[in-house]
């Protein structure tokens, strides 16, 4: 391994973590402006033009405020949890490739931290390490509503694995590979998955809502039952960090749709954009339209969000075990039949 | 460099299994297992077998673990509503524990120790090979394995709706 590759890897992997991070940010500030939007307000524009600092102004605020650790609570573990949420958010990233491959300073450079061949596996097992974060918190808070709002993200986050798994069985039964970088070289131009997987991109974007927690799925901190659920005891930073991670999930699972059913960093008539661009501005623009891919989801997040109300406990459980799981199963075997006939038995 | 990995995951396996039985607290015990399962996920790496790695990391550190989490939560153990057991359990655990030590000693000796670092077959973990080995050599262990665990599932319904 040449020293010239690690540093490359390194700058690489330093640009998508700030990226990550970045864009984070904005999405709180975007949160607030589009339900500013959707409810006929004006939103945060004190900040700076427009409401622009508003982040830089909440996370200062967030520093500092005072930190508060309850006295009977388990302190190892109680600054584990969250510690742990954002740590699981930020991993998960590390397999998506966000372009093809870039002409830099006369150096070929792969736009994807690493290319492992069990890439869609690995994100889904940092996705069901996420639960951890929560659970750990809600329990070393040593306070009722907490533990509730950790018990029921962890039977949540269980219940919705299982139909994102089978829907992505199914989109793998397509794509033929677990690598990501595969998957959307397979997508290239216009042949996305999802017109091939229109449920079962359904299915998967229903869990993704499930999993980050978000409305209508957010009863792990449903603040009219539960106070403020598994954060209730936190304060300062650590507060931030849990309501952080939330937001870092929501840009990572937009850019695992993105990537698995909308065709990545692929877009129509890109062949031709790239021998008009060269092979160090094609690229870029693939992954301009990645990102625009990726905020459109983020933008579906908080529509939906500022739209639908929040789910009762047994209407969640409901729709996870006897709606989708039966229509992720048929989906398989649908998608078995289909393509058993079309590779001729 | 991968035989020193391999010693550094092994230390790490044991040391954080044994913190899984010295620990007081059940939950304690619970997170150091999650952790010992992380070792074992890097053992899995460590000998190429990416598949095998990254399903132990779902399965058992992403589901099962935290359904041990989830009851043991529930369930609030403490010094006070844990139940006393008697001399004669105890002296019973003990002599259970020593014929479990010997089989054990007994059954690593008669093994021929295997090389640990170096893999007969590099391939064999990847995700191709372990499909093809599965749906070939062994399909009807799989498939029986299959039918098990959804007699088991079958089952659980059955006992839940009872209490229904």
């Amino acid at each position: 391994m040449e020293i010239a590759f690690v540093i490359e890897k390194f700058i690489f992997i330093t640009v998508i973590f700030a990226l990550s991070l970045l864009v984070a940010m904005y999405s709180t500030l975007a949160e607030r402006k589009i339900a500013a939007f959707l409810q006929d307000r004006v939103g945060p524009n004190r900040a700076g033009p427009g409401g622009m600092f508003q982040p830089l102004a909440d996370g200062v605020k967030m520093f500092l405020k005072e930190e508060i650790i309850p006295t009977q609570s388990n302190k190892f573990l109680f600054i584990a949890g969250p510690s742990l949420a954002i740590l699981t958010a930020c991993i998960g990233s590390a397999v998506i490739p966000w372009g093809q491959d870039i002409q830099l300073f006369g150096r070929t450079i792969a736009l994807q931290a690493t290319d492992i061949n069990v890439g869609i596996l690995y994100i889904f097992g940092v996705v069901s390490l996420g639960v951890y974060g929560i659970m750990i918190g809600g329990w070393a808070s040593n306070n009722k509503f907490s533990l509730m709002g950790a018990i029921r993200a962890a039977s949540q986050n269980i219940s919705y694995e299982i139909p994102m798994g089978l829907s992505i069985i199914a989109l793998l039964l397509v794509t033929n590979s677990l690598s990501l970088k595969d998957i959307v070289e397979q997508q290239h131009g216009f042949q996305w998955n999802v017109f091939y997987q229109p449920l079962g991109f359904l299915i998967f974007l229903v869990c993704a809502f499930a999993e980050t927690n978000r409305t209508p799925f957010d009863l792990p901190e449903c603040e009219t039952e539960l106070v403020g659920g598994y954060h209730t005891e936190y304060s300062s930073m650590k507060l931030g960090f849990f309501l952080f991670a939330e937001y870092i999930n929501m840009f990572v699972s937009s850019a695992v749709m993105a990537t698995l059913y909308f065709g990545g960093y692929n877009y129509p008539g890109m062949d031709f954009m790239n021998s008009l661009l060269g092979p160090t501005f094609g690229p870029l623009l693939g992954m301009g339209v990645l990102f625009i891919k990726i905020f459109a989801f983020i933008f579906f997040f908080m529509w939906v969000r500022w739209t639908i109300p929040r789910f009762r406990y047994d209407q969640l459980m409901n729709l996870g075990w006897k709606v989708l799981i039966p229509l992720a199963i048929a989906n398989i075997v649908i998608t078995g039949l289909v393509v058993a006939f079309v590779n001729g038995f | 460099m991968s035989q020193s990995l391999f010693y550094l995951a092994a230390f790490l396996s044991v040391f954080f299994s044994l913190l899984v039985i010295f620990s007081k607290n059940p939950v304690h015990s619970v997170l150091y297992l999650i952790i010992t399962f992380f070792t074992f996920t890097i053992h899995y790496v460590l000998l190429n077998a990416q598949f095998l790695a990254i399903v132990n990391f779902i399965v058992y550190m992403g589901a099962i673990m935290v359904l041990f989490l989830f009851v043991l939560m529930l369930l609030n153990l403490n010094k006070d509503t844990e139940p006393a057991k008697s001399n004669l359990l105890k002296m019973a655990g003990v002599v259970a524990g020593m014929c479990l030590l010997v089989t054990l000693v007994g059954s690593v000796k008669a093994l021929n120790v295997s090389n640990p670092v170096v893999l007969t077959n590099p391939g064999l973990g990847l995700v191709k090979n372990l499909g093809k080995v599965l749906f070939n050599e062994f399909l009807l262990p799989f498939e029986i394995s299959s039918l098990l665990l959804l007699s088991a599932m079958v089952g659980a319904v059955l006992l839940a709706k009872k209490e229904a």
